[in-house]
C-alpha cells in the first residue's frame, strides 16, 4: 500500500514539474512573440503612410523632411558586420584549432580564460577604447578616422571571443575515437584536422560564425562611437557610415509620428536580418545531422 | 610469482620472438597500472591477453605501438624490442612504428567518411599511390576481411551506415591497408552481437599466420578457440601483473597458477 502511495506521489511530482516547465517555456516564447508584434505594430503606421518602396527609393535620409532612404544605413550595417566577421572568423577558428590540438594545456586554458574575459567586457568600453586609440590612428592614416574601418576593427575584436569560444567547444565535441583512430593509422595532424576534425565540427563552426554575425549586426554602442554616423554609401573603408542600431539610438530622443515609426522599421529590418541568420543556422544544422545519421 | 611453462610441445621449435617485452611497467601519474611484465610475442601467432577488468591489459597493449605516449602523465619503463628495434627508445619514429603495428579498438571507430575514403585516406597519406593501384588495394583488403561482397556496390556511402560488425571489419581493413606486421586488437568483439562477434573472430583466425596478432579478450572461450599463446593478467596489491604465460593448451589444460585455474574454471574474476 505504501509503495502505491509513493508511486502516486512521484506521479504528482512529475505532473507539477512538467507543467511548470511548460509554463516557463511558454512565457519565454511569448516574450519573443510579443516583442516582434510590438515592433510590427509600431512600424505599421509608417508602412501604411509611407510605403515599403520609399525606404529604398527616397533621395536620402532626412527624416524631418520626410525623406526616408534606409539603403545607406542598411549597407553600413551589413558592411561593418561582414567586415568584422571576415576578420574574426579566421582568427577565432585558428586560435580554437591551436588551443585544441597544438597548445600545451597551460597555455590553452589561460588563453581560454582570456577570451572569456574579452567576451565579458561591456561594449561601451570597446567603443571608448576605439574612440581614443583606434580612431586617431586611422585619422593619421586617412582622415577623418571615424569610419567603416574603425567599426570593422572594433566589431572583429568584440566577436572574436564568440567565434573562438564556440569553435573550441565544437572542436572539443569531435569524438575522441576518431582522433585515436587517426593516431593509430599515423595520419598527419594536417590530414586529421582537414579531413576529420573540421568536417565533423562543421555545423558547430558555422553556428559560431552565424551567432557572431548576429551579434555584430545588432551591436550599437561601440559602432555608434567609432563609425562617424554619417548616412552615406561609403566609397572606401575610411568613409564614415551609420548602422541601423546606431540610427535608432541616435534619433529616438527626438523622433515623433512617422519618424518614430520609421525607427521601428529600422528595428524590424534588424530583426529580419537576425531571423534570417538563425534560420540559416538551423537549416544547415539539420542537414548536418542527417548526414551524420548516414541518410 | 610469474610462472612460465617450459616448452613441451614437440612440434614447435624454439624461435626467437618477434616482439620481446622485458620488465615492462606503466604508471599514470603516481598510480602503477602494471609492473614486471615480460613476455615474448611470436611471429604469425595469435597471442591472447586475458584477465579481469582493470588489470592493465589495455595499457599493456598501448605500449606496443606507443599509443601510451598520447595519454598525459603516462610513464612507461622497461624494454620492448621489435625485431631488434627498441620501441620505447625516445628516438623511435612513432609514425613509422604505428605503420608496422596496427591497432583495432573496442568500439568500431570508422571515420565519418565514405567506405572508400576510410581506406583511401591512410593509403594516400602514406605514399603516392596511383589511382588504379588504390582501387586494387582497397578491393584486396575488403576481400581479406570478407566485406567486399557486402559493400562493393556502395563504396561511396558513409561508413556509418554499416552495421557494428561490418564497421569493425572495415576498421580491420583500414589497418591492413598499411600492410602492418602486427595487429593489436583491444577486445575487438566485445561491442558486437554474438553473430558479428563470430564473424570477426573467424576473420582474426584467417589473418593468421600472415599477421602477428595480440588480442585482448574477456571471453575465455574465444581465447581458447583462437589463441596460440595466452598471457594471464591479474591485479595483485592493486597493481596489474602477468601471472602466467604459455601456450593456449598449457594454460587451459594444466594451469600452473591457482588464480589462473580458478579464473578459467569460472571460480574467480
Amino acid at each position: 500500500m505504501s509503495s502505491l502511495a509513493s508511486l502516486r506521489q512521484a506521479k504528482r511530482n512529475d505532473w507539477c514539474l512538467i507543467n511548470s516547465l511548460r509554463i516557463l517555456a511558454s512565457v519565454t516564447a511569448l516574450v519573443g512573440v510579443l516583442i516582434t508584434v510590438f515592433v510590427l505594430k509600431e512600424a505599421l503606421p509608417a508602412l501604411q503612410s509611407i510605403g515599403m518602396l520609399r525606404f529604398f527609393g527616397d533621395d536620402a535620409w532626412y527624416p524631418l523632411e520626410g525623406q526616408f532612404n534606409l539603403v545607406p544605413i542598411l549597407l553600413g550595417t551589413v558592411l561593418t558586420a561582414l567586415g568584422g566577421v571576415a576578420i574574426a572568423t579566421p582568427l577565432g577558428l585558428l586560435s580554437a584549432l591551436f588551443c585544441q590540438f597544438y597548445a600545451p594545456n597551460i597555455l590553452a586554458s589561460s588563453y581560454q580564460r582570456l577570451l572569456e574575459l574579452l567576451a565579458g567586457i561591456p561594449s561601451v568600453v570597446y567603443g571608448f577604447w576605439g574612440l581614443v586609440v583606434l580612431v586617431p590612428k586611422i585619422n593619421q592614416l586617412h582622415p577623418p578616422g571615424q569610419s567603416l574601418l574603425a567599426g570593422i576593427l572594433i566589431l572583429s575584436l568584440m566577436i572574436l571571443p564568440t567565434v573562438a569560444l564556440l569553435s573550441t567547444a565544437s572542436l572539443g565535441d569531435v569524438p575522441k575515437a576518431y582522433l585515436q583512430g587517426a593516431d593509430a593509422l599515423s595520419l598527419s595532424r594536417w590530414t586529421t584536422l582537414t579531413r576529420l576534425v573540421i568536417p565533423t565540427a562543421r555545423s558547430g563552426l558555422i553556428t559560431a560564425i552565424i551567432l557572431a554575425t548576429g551579434r555584430a549586426l545588432g551591436e550599437t554602442m561601440a559602432v555608434l562611437m567609432v563609425c562617424g554616423n554619417v548616412v552615406q554609401i561609403p566609397n572606401s573603408v575610411f568613409d564614415p557610415v551609420r548602422s541601423l542600431a546606431a540610427n535608432i539610438a541616435l534619433e529616438m530622443a527626438y523622433a515623433t509620428t512617422d519618424h518614430r515609426s520609421v525607427l521601428f522599421i529600422s528595428g524590424l529590418v534588424l530583426l529580419a536580418l537576425v531571423g534570417l541568420l538563425v534560420m540559416m543556422a538551423s537549416v544547415l544544422g539539420s542537414e548536418e545531422r542527417e548526414k551524420t545519421r548516414g541518410i | 610469482m610469474l610462472s612460465y611453462h617450459t616448452n613441451t610441445d614437440p612440434d614447435s621449435v624454439e624461435v626467437s620472438p618477434l616482439i620481446d617485452v622485458q620488465q615492462l611497467r606503466l604508471r599514470y601519474g603516481s598510480h602503477m597500472a602494471f609492473e614486471q611484465v615480460s613476455l615474448p610475442i611470436y611471429a604469425g601467432q595469435i597471442t591472447a591477453i586475458v584477465g579481469p577488468s582493470g588489470c592493465g591489459k589495455s595499457s599493456f597493449l598501448s605500449c606496443l605501438n606507443r599509443m601510451s605516449d598520447l595519454v598525459p602523465d603516462c610513464h612507461v619503463d622497461g624494454q620492448i624490442h621489435l625485431a631488434g628495434t627498441d620501441i620505447l627508445h625516445p628516438n623511435t619514429d612513432t609514425l613509422l612504428l604505428r605503420r608496422r603495428v596496427g591497432m583495432i579498438f573496442q568500439r568500431p571507430n570508422p571515420f565519418p567518411l565514405s567506405i572508400w575514403e576510410n581506406l583511401a585516406l591512410p593509403l594516400r597519406e602514406h605514399g603516392n599511390i596511383k589511382r588504379n593501384r588504390l582501387a586494387e588495394t582497397i578491393e584486396t583488403v575488403l576481400r581479406d576481411v570478407g566485406l567486399w561482397s557486402e559493400v562493393k556496390d556502395r563504396l561511396r556511402q558513409s561508413a556509418l551506415t554499416l552495421s557494428g560488425g561490418q564497421q569493425q571489419r572495415l576498421c580491420i581493413a583500414r589497418a591492413l591497408v598499411l600492410q602492418p606486421e602486427i595487429l593489436l586488437l583491444d577486445e575487438p568483439c566485445s561491442a558486437l552481437d554474438p553473430i558479428a562477434s563470430g564473424i570477426v573472430e573467424d576473420l582474426i583466425v584467417r589473418l593468421r599466420p600472415r599477421y602477428t596478432q595480440v588480442v585482448i579478450t574477456h571471453n575465455l572461450a574465444q581465447a581458447s578457440r583462437i589463441a596460440d599463446q595466452v598471457g594471464m593478467f591479474w591485479v595483485q596489491n592493486s597493481v596489474g601483473r602477468l601471472i602466467e604465460f604459455g601456450t593456449a593448451q598449457q594454460i587451459f589444460a594444466s594451469p600452473n597458477h591457482e588464480l589462473t585455474a580458478a579464473y578459467i574454471s569460472g571460480g574467480k574474476g
